[in-house]
């Protein structure tokens, strides 16, 4: 069983505790955050910063395909664009994972083994997360059995909205342990937690909790990953790490579509975690079309012409 | 209170891409002037930035317009016509001022392309029958040719006509079902810009016509090389500009239309736009698909059918 932190032991040591912790954080300043966030997406990253942004996001994107419609047929094509996602420019870096739902786990590790890329599988009862929990730890075991080296799980949100928050702890707790030695990234979906006060609350129950990355959102719901929730989440990673120590991941997802997005995202982690977050390890885009959009700008630097939708394959 | 103590209200003129009204991307503007050297406004520099959303406007909107029915298309662009008809005097205005052509001249003009849009829009639902149709082939086959859309298309136009010859690069493009983006007369963009207003109320929808205004030089190049258009029209380029704008559009094998009559300044001064004019610029940018389809052996039953 993995253990908090030292730092925030007592936090954690009974449900009252964990509360009062919880509602102990500072509230958060929505205007100035939303401010913050908006005036870090002003900056201009042109020529080779560019260059070194797009590639960098290329090799963070978590590529990935939830849908019911997915065959194996579909998760190998995907697999292969991950390893090349550019066929013609071999330069073109690889992308970080490939998100797949259970089921097609073992598919894309059969497909992706040996390349590097890393296979994530979504688990608990993904997207709603209203299963008893020995079932979300069932599902759990199958996606490490099946390959996976990446868990993202969601969080009980109808636990957490309720005042509930030692369920949604000893949930993640208990996921953790089934994971082994799977990195575990946690999904508050911030879209529906209504405030900024609970994104943050939700943030810190999850690093307490021991996750290896936290993630703002399914890609399922109408309000997912915006520069301003990634920002509060950020921050959040930056002062866990201050206090105890324990560098955590980031990942936004669902909604991030262009380059120019990709690229805000990326200013707001340099200048929020600093530098030490620009890697794939610590930083991921869950995203699927925004990947063609990248490489269509790559194109477009090496080139010098605009590209198409017609030289990037269809998903 | 009388009309001379009014303040003037000035027009701020934008660009027309994918159904909105921006102004330039890089935020510049020059100014425009009529034919005696007069200030007239200040129109948009387009920047090959806003080119480029042109064109992202330009390929979204075409599923839709090259899916809509012929008919349809004939009913949008003759809504095109009704709304230029309610607003002539503007555009009497704005010509008379940008090419220096007295009042009834400049009417005579808008007139004509009131009709252009009138004989293009009966053009939609023909098109096919002249330029497609069963090909006579010697095997047992229906053979059917049927023209397409090209898909997204550039186009330059005239750099002295600035409203009749717009009209008469424009509408033959959309006609068939294409998308367009548009760079107006570099010296006369009101006349454009303008129209923009009346295809936003005509039924056509946002981003079947972008049009941009600016330099023409540093807006084509870029839509030249671009890999997402699909053809384009070289009207208003002077010749030296043309033929670079040709060897950029070979890249990804573009249709390319260059007017026998270009004259090494672009000017089109030479051509007659009040002409009638054809089916040339309806059929230069369309596809023809040709379909095999057996006819069953003829010899087995021994009828014809």
């Amino acid at each position: 069983m993995p253990t908090t932190a030292p730092a925030f032991s007592d936090a954690t040591a009974s449900d009252s505790a964990l509360r009062r912790f919880l509602f102990g954080l500072p509230g958060v300043d929505a205007v100035g955050l939303e401010a913050r966030a908006a005036s870090l997406g002003t900056r201009s990253i042109k020529t080779t910063a560019k260059a070194y942004a797009i590639d960098l996001a290329i090799s963070m994107i978590d590529l990935t395909t939830l849908e019911g419609a997915d065959t194996p047929g579909k998760v190998r094509a995907l697999a292969a664009k991950a390893v090349h996602p550019d066929p013609t420019d071999r330069t073109t870096p690889r992308t970080a994972a490939v998100c797949v739902y259970p089921d097609m786990a073992a598919t894309a590790a059969a497909a992706l083994a040996g390349s590097g890329v890393k296979v994530a599988s979504v688990a608990t009862a993904f997207p709603a997360g209203r299963a008893a929990l020995d079932i979300k730890l069932a599902d759990v075991r199958d996606a490490v059995a099946a390959g996976a080296d990446e868990i993202d799980m969601v969080i009980d949100r109808g636990a957490f909205l309720s005042g509930r928050f030692m369920k949604v702890y000893e949930e993640i707790l208990a996921v953790k342990a089934e994971c082994g030695t799977a990195r575990l990234k946690v999904i508050f979906e911030t879209g529906e937690l209504s405030t900024y006060d609970n994104i943050r609350r939700a943030s810190w129950l999850g690093m307490l909790a021991g996750a290896d990355f936290i993630k703002t959102s399914t890609g399922k719901v109408a309000t997912n990953a915006t520069p301003a929730n990634t920002l509060l989440m950020l921050e959040a990673v930056r002062d866990f790490r201050a206090q105890t120590g324990v560098q955590i991941g980031v990942k936004p997802a669902g909604g991030i579509r262009t380059t120019k997005d990709a690229v805000k995202f990326l200013v707001l982690v340099n200048e929020t975690a600093g530098e030490d977050w620009l890697d794939n390890h610590w930083f991921r885009f869950g995203a699927s079309s925004l990947l063609n959009d990248l490489l269509m700008q790559r194109q477009k630097l090496s080139t010098g012409r605009y590209s198409g939708p017609d030289y990037v394959t269809v998903d | 209170m009388s009309e001379q103590n009014r303040l003037g209200v000035f027009k701020t003129y934008k660009l027309y891409v994918g159904g909105k009204f921006p102004r330039s991307e890089s935020g510049r503007v020059y100014e425009v002037t009529d034919s005696k050297g007069q200030w007239l406004a200040n129109a948009p520099q387009s920047s090959r930035k806003d080119a480029r959303d042109a064109v992202v406007a330009a390929r979204k909107a075409f599923g839709g317009w090259s899916g809509a029915t012929a008919y349809n298309r004939g009913q949008v662009l003759y809504r095109v016509a009704e709304m230029l008809e309610g607003r002539k005097e503007q555009f009497v205005r704005e010509v008379a001022a940008s090419e220096g052509l007295s009042k009834s001249k400049a009417a005579a003009v808008v007139d004509a392309a009131i009709d252009r849009w009138v004989w293009y829009a009966g053009w939609t639902d023909k098109i096919g029958q002249i330029s497609g149709g069963a090909n006579p082939v010697a095997g047992p086959f229906f053979n059917l040719s049927t023209p397409e859309p090209t898909g997204v298309v550039t186009v330059l136009a005239p750099q002295k006509s600035s409203f009749l010859g717009l009209v008469s690069v424009i509408a033959p493009v959309i006609a068939t079902g294409n998308t367009a983006v548009v760079i107006a007369s570099a010296d006369a963009p009101l006349p454009a810009l303008s129209l923009g207003e009346v295809l936003a109320t005509s039924d056509l929808p946002g981003g079947v016509v972008n049009i941009l205004s600016g330099a023409t030089a540093e807006l084509a190049a870029p839509l030249a090389a671009h890999q997402d258009v699909n053809a384009i029209d070289l009207t208003g380029a002077g010749a030296e500009l043309a033929k670079e704008l040709e060897i950029a559009a070979a890249d990804n094998l573009k249709r390319v239309l260059r007017p026998l009559a270009a004259e090494a300044d672009g000017s089109d001064a030479s051509t007659d736009w009040l002409a009638a004019p054809g089916t040339h610029r309806l059929t230069a940018f369309l596809e023809t698909k040709t379909v095999w389809h057996p006819t069953g052996a003829l010899g087995a039953s021994g009828s014809s059918y």
